[in-house]
């Protein structure tokens, strides 16, 4: 790694001072709102950090999960144990209990750091191989290369995973709401600046997201950081009221769901037949075939995502 | 001129990371949202900068994504904050 | 040329940088929550307006270019309308007292 210029230096000593700062604040904070927003913050501080370590895909999929959608899911997490947990047990720990925390934790933190001191440079890896096999798969970003052709079956299951733990937040559910809408119902707010925000947001947003997943085949971008984006806007639309989200047990829904890791599988058994492998990609058809599977999963993404932060079903199940 | 922008990127970070006390002291929401935001522009312009200084333009779409999700971060806390507001500040000591 | 360039872009930025420490020092001196949202409004709009002008000296490429106007475009407008709702919970917080 180049040593890079004072200025550089300077930057990056503050970015990481204030990481820690922050970190530190959100654990020091009381109050859950408090706590949540700190971790936003934090979130954003961790995207300009991975591209000062010139990872932007990776900057991109923390500023759209880490700055976006896990602060709609901490923040909606607090507000429902607010309502349905007392705090019963407030008494902290002993001292014993702490100082054995205390301890492990700083075991762990120095096992960190002297493994850290330990990397060997060059750190052994792939990376070389990755970038220079990458004309075969017709893609200019070697990432995309990594998540959908080398290790696609890595990609295939996360993919799957989603739509699993979906399932699982919708098992939640009582038997009596299965099936019914999920979130709590708002109250229809048309004017001032939340209206305004909910009717021009949205569209820019959808440009915005189809373009980070458009890029993905030859710059930072993709699947991942385009679904989030998508899914955060569709979001928007039901946190202002305007569109609600739909029952669980809608068969559009549950199209959208599946249909990207559906299209992952199919082309995954048709390498079997038309190039060597599970997975494989017939010679030429790589670069089509990646950006098909990746234009379904970003809308699959889109809808799991959106349709975790709305949460289990909670309202009437429908006749 | 790229050692330039690097060193505006580290005054910006550092003015707006001074900003930040106000999410530890409040005292209301509002106020620790203010503080949120403005690490969200500043965190925006320092990406810019550093697009610039570094000459990667793929650092101007996570620009572009974090002006997006900075106003949808906005709206989901004014929705909490205003809703369930309540309850979690009568906790405070 | 790129003198002069160099120049413009430096007298924006530090403009620009500028706006940005007078809404921190708002932001952590004045004294209630209206005056305070007040100065962040400031750095938020100019500060990153005069830093985009400054970048746009630096001839980003017509894309680039668009792209750094798009970002502060929608800063601005989210910006605006948050900085609303924001004041929006200040008073009622304070009507709530």
């Amino acid at each position: 790694m180049m040593p890079g210029s004072m200025a550089e230096l300077l930057f990056d000593s503050i970015l990481v001072l204030t990481l820690l700062a922050v970190a530190l604040s959100i654990l020091a904070l009381r109050q859950a709102f408090a706590a949540v927003l700190a971790f936003v913050t934090y979130g954003l501080l961790l995207a300009i950090a991975w591209v000062r370590l010139g990872s932007v895909d990776v900057a991109l999929t923390e500023a759209a999960i880490g700055a976006g959608v896990t602060g709609v899911l901490l923040i909606a997490a607090a507000s429902r144990l607010r309502r349905s947990i007392p705090i019963a047990d407030k008494a902290s720990p002993g001292i014993p209990m702490r100082i054995a925390v205390g301890a492990l934790c700083a075991t762990i933190s120095a096992a960190l750091v002297a493994a850290v001191l330990h990397l060997p440079t060059p750190a052994p890896g792939q990376a070389l191989a990755a970038v220079a096999n990458l004309p075969s798969t017709g893609l200019g970003n070697p990432v995309t290369g990594v998540l959908l052709a080398y290790r696609a079956i890595d990609t295939l299951l996360e993919a799957v995973v989603l739509v699993l733990v979906l399932l699982g937040d919708w098992s939640m559910a009582p038997d009596g709401q299965w099936g019914g809408r999920p979130g709590p119902r708002l109250a229809p707010e048309v004017n001032g600046p939340l209206g305004l925000l909910v009717s021009v947001l949205p569209p820019v947003g959808i440009l915005i997201g189809i373009h980070i997943f458009w890029i993905g085949a030859d710059m930072p971008g993709g699947a991942f950081q385009g679904g989030t984006i998508l899914g955060a806007m569709w979001i928007l639309t039901w946190m202002a009221g305007r569109t609600a989200p739909p029952h669980t047990s809608s068969e559009r829904l549950r199209l959208v769901l599946v249909v990207g890791p559906a299209l992952f599988l199919v082309a995954g058994f048709a390498g079997i037949v038309f190039a060597e492998a599970f997975l494989a990609y017939p010679e030429g058809w790589a670069k089509p075939l990646i950006i098909g599977i990746e234009a379904a999963l970003t809308v699959s993404i889109a809808a799991a995502l959106a349709m975790l932060v709305a949460g289990w079903p909670s309202r009437e199940a429908p006749r | 001129m790229s050692e330039l922008l690097f060193f505006a990127a580290a005054f910006l970070a550092g003015t707006v990371a001074v900003g930040l006390i106000r999410i530890l002291l409040g005292p209301t929401d509002a106020d620790r949202m203010m503080s949120a935001q403005l690490l969200g522009t500043g965190g925006i312009a320092a990406l810019l900068l550093l697009a610039t200084a570094s000459g990667n333009p793929a650092i101007l779409d996570v620009a572009l994504c974090v002006g997006l999700l900075a106003a949808f971060a906005g709206v989901v806390f004014f929705l909490a904050a205003s809703q369930g507001g309540g309850p979690d500040r009568a906790e405070d000591p | 040329m790129t003198y002069t360039l160099h120049v413009l872009s430096i007298i924006s930025i530090s403009a620009g940088l500028l706006f940005f420490l007078a809404g921190t020092v708002g932001l952590l001196r004045l004294p209630d929550t209206l005056s305070r949202l007040h100065a962040l409004t400031k750095a938020d709009n100019l500060g990153l307006g005069l830093i985009v002008l400054g970048l746009l000296f630096q001839a980003p490429g017509l894309l680039g270019g668009i792209k750094l106007i798009l970002v502060w475009l929608l800063v601005l407008f989210g910006s605006a309308a948050t900085s609303q709702l924001i004041a929006r919970l200040a008073r009622e917080r304070r009507s709530s007292r």
